[in-house]
């Protein structure tokens, strides 16, 4: 044999590498262009510094609540046991909505629940749009769905007969939840937060819609990066590396995460 | 000692009179979806049962799995796969709200009892399935159980190492002393581990006595079957 010949049609290889270029070139001309000299002054300026702290705060919080809240969302979906099949899978799919829905709808969404003359936020007594908590409660809208997903189906990957056999040997309900369930699922909720982390650290249409953009209480660093744009190119570009870099730290964790630790 | 169980799972057609005396292991022998799992999970509480279940003085109706004091060593062993050997052995003591230094304490122990000491800081995914064996053998034996049910104890071996695990896990349960039932369709399994056997057919006891009895007298063609296979070995 002398050549083997490729099983692709030649004409694929166009369509192919267009895709390529469009996907990755964006982010070589970020790298390339990025003012890597005057980066630290850049990222130590007041107003990205504050940009910074307040998305990691925002985002951190974010992620703790997903978890606090996700978690058990996630195990009461997953007791197939408890729920008939319909409203289950009904229920799934309205988990799943933020996932597809334009932020901004959400962030639209979340005024008229939450705004002062809201569905609710008419009866409380404190004002939660154009807040940092505004901030959070848009990205956990937002993130909560990946977190659900992730532990639902690691939960349904799991063997639920560990936790029988931790019943015979006399652990309670919880003492089972605690030393047997919640370890056997932990590289899904692993994933699950560090995927919270960054769609919340990267949220935009919600969060400019619902918490606003004042600098230092609601401006998170995807808004400043956007505004900053405007007035100091340089600063944006900055700022638009340090997500990137976020984002890919993130990949390559999941990669190996992925897969649940515990499969023999 | 004693266990006086009546099984009744309707939804399952089970019903069969199950009553073990210490230093008497029970066999349940039978063939494949005649219930026998059943029994055991009637017994451990892990499905609903109908009839009364008496253990030593204690009635066992009603009462939740962890509160049963009922060791059970599964096919498959479900050894817990995040946890060493070591904590796998604790666990039931730990689960049982005694201390860590004493469950680790009395979880060693076991572990030399059942010649694995060397295995503690392992893994359940890197054994050998003997050793697979061994330790969800201890981790029900370090529970503190009253009754010892054993499914299928030596199905999930190779067929080479069988013989010698059949014989150290007898004279691991001897040692032990308690109250047995082992759930077995291998009629080398019943005359290494039992004294008394009850045959399980379609969910009915179809023979029961001694091992002698079955080998002396078979009631029904599957006995026959097994003592003549089993004779001719």
């Amino acid at each position: 044999m002398a050549r083997r010949r490729s099983a692709l049609a030649p004409a694929l290889w166009v369509p192919a590498g267009l895709a390529l270029g469009l996907l990755l070139l964006p982010l070589v001309a970020l790298i390339v262009r990025a003012p890597w000299a005057a980066l630290p002054t850049l990222l130590s300026e007041p107003t990205v510094a504050q940009a910074l702290a307040l998305s990691l705060g925002t985002a951190a919080i974010a992620t703790a609540v997903c978890l606090v809240l996700g978690i058990p969302l996630a195990f009461v979906l997953g007791q197939s046991a408890l729920w008939p099949a319909v409203p289950r899978r009904l229920l799934r799919a309205l988990v799943t909505v933020p996932l597809v829905l334009p932020p901004v709808v959400g962030g639209v969404a979340l005024l008229l629940l939450l705004g002062r003359r809201g569905l609710l936020g008419q009866w409380l007594p404190f004002t939660i749009p154009f807040t940092p908590a505004a901030v959070v409660i848009a990205q956990v809208f937002v993130s909560m769905p990946f977190l659900v997903i992730a532990v639902e189906g690691a939960l349904r990957a799991s063997d639920r007969r560990f936790e029988v056999a931790a019943a015979t040997l006399g652990a309670s309900r919880f003492t089972i939840f605690r030393r047997i369930t919640l370890p056997l699922v932990a590289p899904g909720i692993a994933s699950g937060a560090l995927l919270c982390f960054t769609r919340s650290l990267g949220e935009f249409g919600a969060t400019i819609t619902f918490a606003g953009s004042f600098p230092g209480t609601t401006q998170t660093l995807p808004i400043s990066t956007y505004l900053l744009l405007q007035t100091d190119p340089n600063a944006a570009i900055a700022l638009s590396l340090v997500l990137m870099v976020v984002s890919v730290v993130v990949l390559l964790t999941l990669r190996d995460r992925w897969v649940p630790g515990v499969a023999s | 000692m004693s266990l006086a169980a009546s099984i009744s799972v309707p939804s399952r057609s089970v019903s069969v009179d199950v009553d073990v005396s210490p230093g008497r292991t029970l066999a349940l022998l039978g063939p494949n979806g005649a219930g026998k799992s059943t029994v055991l999970q009637s017994l451990a509480g892990l499905v609903d049962n109908d009839g009364p279940i008496r253990l030593n003085e204690r009635m066992l109706d009603g009462v939740e799995p962890e509160h049963r004091r009922v060791g059970y060593v599964f096919q498959d062993y479900l050894l817990f796969p995040h946890l060493t050997v070591l904590e796998n052995v604790a666990f039931g003591a730990r689960a049982q709200g005694r201390g860590r230094v004493a469950a680790r304490a009395a979880a060693t122990e076991w572990l030399e009892r059942l010649s694995i000491g060397e295995l503690a800081s392992r893994r359940p995914p890197q054994l050998s399935g003997g050793q697979q064996q061994r330790v969800a053998l201890g981790r029900a034996l370090a529970s503190g159980p009253e009754l010892l049910l054993l499914d299928e104890p030596l199905a999930a071996l190779d067929v080479e190492i069988r013989d010698e695990v059949r014989e150290e896990l007898a004279a691991h349960i001897e040692d032990w002393g308690g109250l047995t039932v082992v759930v077995t369709h291998s009629f080398d399994d019943v005359t290494a581990l039992a004294a008394d056997v009850i045959v399980l057919e379609k969910g009915r006891a179809t023979q029961r006595g001694t091992v002698r009895e079955l080998i002396a007298d078979p009631a029904t063609s599957y006995v026959r079957r097994l003592v003549a296979s089993w004779s001719e070995d």
